[in-house]
């Protein structure tokens, strides 16, 4: 703060904003990343009591039980018994503490801003630290921009975070990599503020590298294992492709606007770049390449199934809730540019279409409990894309706050649901899979809190009315539908198709997805929680509730999921305040709104409207009850015992082969030519060689039968230089003369 | 006046170059040495007559060089003959490579 230019405290002093808590901005990441230094130093501390019982030792003599390296989820070998880390209550006091503050500070600058105006604020509050990149025309400054996008993103992170750092609390109590666990997650929470507060691209940038750093360590947070580490390996590498197009946007952005700062962009975008041009198109499209690894699109979406080696409030936290929206946040930020470029909008819509249809029909034959619902993300990724796509910025973003809740929600009931198998599996030392749901069924009777908050989470994102996710898939469908008729994408065409036809196309994509979606998702509940138990006679009696402190926040976002869609009630059903979001979000992504409806507020009449809200929740109760009456739960037998898979069933269950494929189309070429062309002609062949023609070495004479070729270069110069000294005085002084004439002559003849 | 010097001193430094190019005595060779150093001294005295006294200066330096390179040269010619009894520099090659 004190490095802030008197220029810009001039400038910030007559923002609404200044002067209130929103002066306390920058401590708003700066408290998880206190939070970060201190569990980390915590975690450089040995985890137990060193001396003669050092239970650490004992420990080593189990070889940890590798079951099943698939199963590679929650607490990867801790059936063993393990003291707690001896400061994991500092850590407890630390981790989830400064994020409750920085949550306490969020709520007090959102409270600050609805008093400055809320929706109707117009200009983002910026806070400029130090000049970060002088480099010429290049400037950018290490800047934090506060507006109402920002704002439901800082509310999301903070708010659903801290409710899975409390959720932590339980789930990761008996870790030995208690401190580290929470260092990690309150870096996350850091970098994942820079990356929505970051007032300009490279800012963001920093942010979404860091996030994905945390993802990275987060996943492979168990390392022991190696599927763990590859796992987290690959979600790095997948990402770093995307990564790759969003630098290249930015050179492009920068190169064709002289700017990255988003207020600058968002001013002179319009002007400078051509409505529909190629160099838009290709920002936006660079771009959206970014997103589609960070948000787990077609074709960079496989890291994020692998992801869940993680820990599960790791699933909850970074794989669902909040940086996988990260690529939904960066197209919103970027609506300007998006909506300037229609093809590329398409294009963003087609393949959050296609990811949807594509992950919910996986989702469909996965019998890992995490599985499912990564998968269910993935797809319900893909509907926000949709929304961001068309035009309808705020439904996507409405979106990615409900799907917040409930996909928490999902996640952490889930752990609970593992964190149960686990401690039954623990009591009679069983080494089955704790995340199959063939080992589960009939979790009703011992866990009837989480059964509950998972059915409202699954009617949620089934799209049940009244819970969120109805209102929030529905505004994203019936904007879709009304884009298809009137907006710049419908008149653009994608590939030689007419954009309305490509939209309507996406619509029945998005509708049959939703059907999947409600099946899949009663599935898992069915599978889970009803019909008979098949974990075992013996372990079912240590089958039982979580603690509270995983219960309580569930129990939070339990309500959120169900009443998180009222925040954006649809003027048809005016139970309160209609589309505040919309209201709210309008200074940011109003005017690309409006530049893709043509500057029409379309307005579809009430009979389309009541068909489209009619045909969601048919399609929403369809899919539940044909789940119900199709699945039978009762015949289902513990994954041991379990057939095989066949035909399209085991396509399915297989994923598709896209891992497969990727492995034989890209890794095995890269690594044969690697291998072969690399390793063993350039550098063994090439760079070795030039190197034994050059230098003697050691191996040349010990190596019987092979030509001394060793040194033979630098032998033959050697006899080449030594004949110039022939000692005589006279050669030199002819030498010398014959030089001194030749400098002479090339200065006077030049 | 200085066309002539300097034409005069060109002679004299031709005449040293070639007596160290063609001779093979190392008391002769070390002479045309001096020669050029001379004609150069000869060069710098003309300029001097023209564009002020810093060419004189020079010349004292170069005579002092010369004083001191003739005593170095010389001990080391009277040391090669002790050795070798010789001082025909086309016998010396001790430095070939």
């Amino acid at each position: 703060m004190l490095l802030q230019h008197a220029a810009d405290a001039a400038q910030a002093a007559a923002h609404p904003l200044s002067g209130t808590a929103a002066r306390y901005l920058w401590l708003l990441p700066l408290l998880p990343l206190l939070g970060f230094v201190l569990n980390g130093l915590l975690s450089l501390v040995p985890a137990f009591h060193a001396g003669p019982h050092d239970p650490a030792a004992a420990h080593d003599e189990h070889v940890p039980a590798s079951h099943d390296t698939n199963a590679s989820g929650a607490h990867g070998d801790d059936h063993h018994a393990v003291p707690r880390h001896r400061f994991a209550g500092l850590a407890t006091l630390i981790g989830p503490g400064v994020l409750l503050a920085s949550f306490a500070l969020a709520i007090a600058i959102f409270l600050a801003m609805l008093g400055a105006g809320g929706g109707e604020m117009h200009a983002p509050y910026i806070q400029r630290y130090f000049s970060w990149m002088p480099v010429g025309d290049l400037q950018i400054d290490a800047a934090f921009q506060l507006d109402q996008l920002s704002m439901v993103m800082i509310l999301i992170i903070t708010g659903v975070g801290s409710m899975i750092h409390l959720f932590s609390i339980g789930y990761m109590r008996d870790d030995p990599g208690y401190p580290r666990f929470f260092a990690y997650l309150n870096l996350f929470v850091f970098f994942m503020l820079v990356l929505v507060l970051g007032a300009n691209y490279p800012v963001l940038f920093v942010g979404w590298e860091g996030v994905g750093t945390c993802s990275y360590l987060l996943i492979g947070f168990w390392f022991a294992d190696k599927a763990n580490a590859d796992a987290g390996k690959k979600a790095f590498i997948v990402n770093r492709i995307g990564d790759f197009g969003f630098l290249i946007g930015m050179f492009l952005l920068f190169a064709s606007v002289g700017s990255l700062d988003f207020v600058r962009v968002a001013e002179v975008a319009p002007t400078q770049l051509v409505f529909g041009g190629a160099v838009v198109t290709a920002i936006c499209l660079f771009f959206f390449l970014g997103c589609a690894g960070k948000s787990a699109q077609i074709p960079l979406y496989v890291w994020l199934p692998d992801a869940m080696a993680g820990p599960t409030p790791v699933s909850a936290l970074i794989h669902a809730a909040t940086m996988v929206t990260a690529g939904i946040y960066l197209i919103a930020r970027s609506s300007v540019l998006f909506s300037l470029a229609p093809v590329a909008s398409l294009t963003v819509v087609v393949i959050g279409a296609v990811t949807a249809i594509f992950a919910a029909s996986i989702g469909l034959k996965q019998w890992d409990i995490k599985k499912v619902l990564a998968y269910s993300t993935v797809s319900q990724l893909g509907y926000m894309f949709v929304g961001v796509g068309s035009g309808a910025y705020v439904a996507g973003v409405f979106h990615l706050m409900t799907h917040a809740f409930f996909k928490a929600l999902l996640f952490l009931g889930a752990g609970s649901v593992i964190y149960a198998m686990h401690a039954a599996y623990h009591a009679t030392g069983n080494h089955e899979d704790a995340q199959d749901m063939r080992n589960m069924g009939g979790f009703r009777a011992f866990m009837p809190v989480t059964w509950v908050l998972m059915w409202a989470a699954t009617l949620a994102i089934a799209g049940v009315p009244p819970f969120s996710g109805f209102f929030s898939k529905d505004e994203i469908l019936g904007t879709l539908f009304l884009r298809a008729q009137h907006s710049t994408l419908a008149d653009a065409s994608w590939l030689g198709i007419p954009g309305s036809a490509v939209l309507y196309i996406c619509y029945a994509l998005g509708l049959a997805a939703a059907f999947m979606t409600a099946v899949y998702m009663t599935r898992m509940m069915i599978y889970t929680f009803h019909g008979p138990n098949r974990t075992g006679a013996e372990e079912r009696k240590h089958l039982r509730e979580a603690p509270w402190v995983m219960t309580g926040p569930l129990l939070v976002l339990g309500i959120f999921a169900v009443v998180g869609g009222w925040f954006n009630l649809p003027t048809l059903i005016p139970i309160g305040p209609v589309q505040a979001l919309d209201h709210w979000l309008e200074p940011v992504v109003g005017a690309g709104t409006l530049r893709t409806t043509l500057g029409t507020v379309p307005e579809a009449s009430h009979s389309t409207e009541y068909a489209l809200i009619g045909a969601a929740v048919v399609i929403a109760i369809a899919g539940i009850a044909l789940a119900l009456l199709r699945l039978k739960p009762d015949s289902l037998v513990p994954k041991a015992q379990s057939p095989e898979e066949h035909g399209f069933e085991k396509v399915l269950a297989d994923k598709y082969y896209v891992d497969e494929l990727y492995d034989d189309v890209i890794v095995q070429p890269v690594v044969r030519g690697s291998r072969g062309l690399l390793w063993r002609g350039i550098d063994v062949g090439l760079i070795d060689g030039l190197t034994r023609l050059i230098v003697q070495s050691k191996d040349d004479d010990a190596a019987p039968g092979r030509i001394p070729m060793g040194g033979l270069a630098a032998r033959s110069v050697g006899w080449l230089g030594s004949q110039l000294q022939s000692g005589r005085l006279g050669t030199y002084a002819w030498v010398l003369v014959v030089g001194v004439l030749f400098v002479l002559g090339a200065f006077t003849f030049r | 006046m200085l066309s002539e010097s300097l034409f005069f001193s060109a002679v004299l430094f031709t005449i040293g170059v070639i007596g160290v190019l063609t001779r093979r005595n190392a008391i002769i060779m070390f002479m045309c040495i001096e020669l050029m150093l001379n004609a150069v001294n000869l060069s710098f005295v003309a300029f001097a007559q023209v564009y002020g006294a810093a060419g004189q200066v020079f010349v004292f330096f170069v005579m002092t060089v010369a004083a001191a390179e003739a005593a170095v040269g010389l001990a080391i010619i009277i040391a090669l003959f002790r050795h070798r009894q010789t001082v025909d520099l086309s016998n010396i090659n001790i430095l070939k490579g």
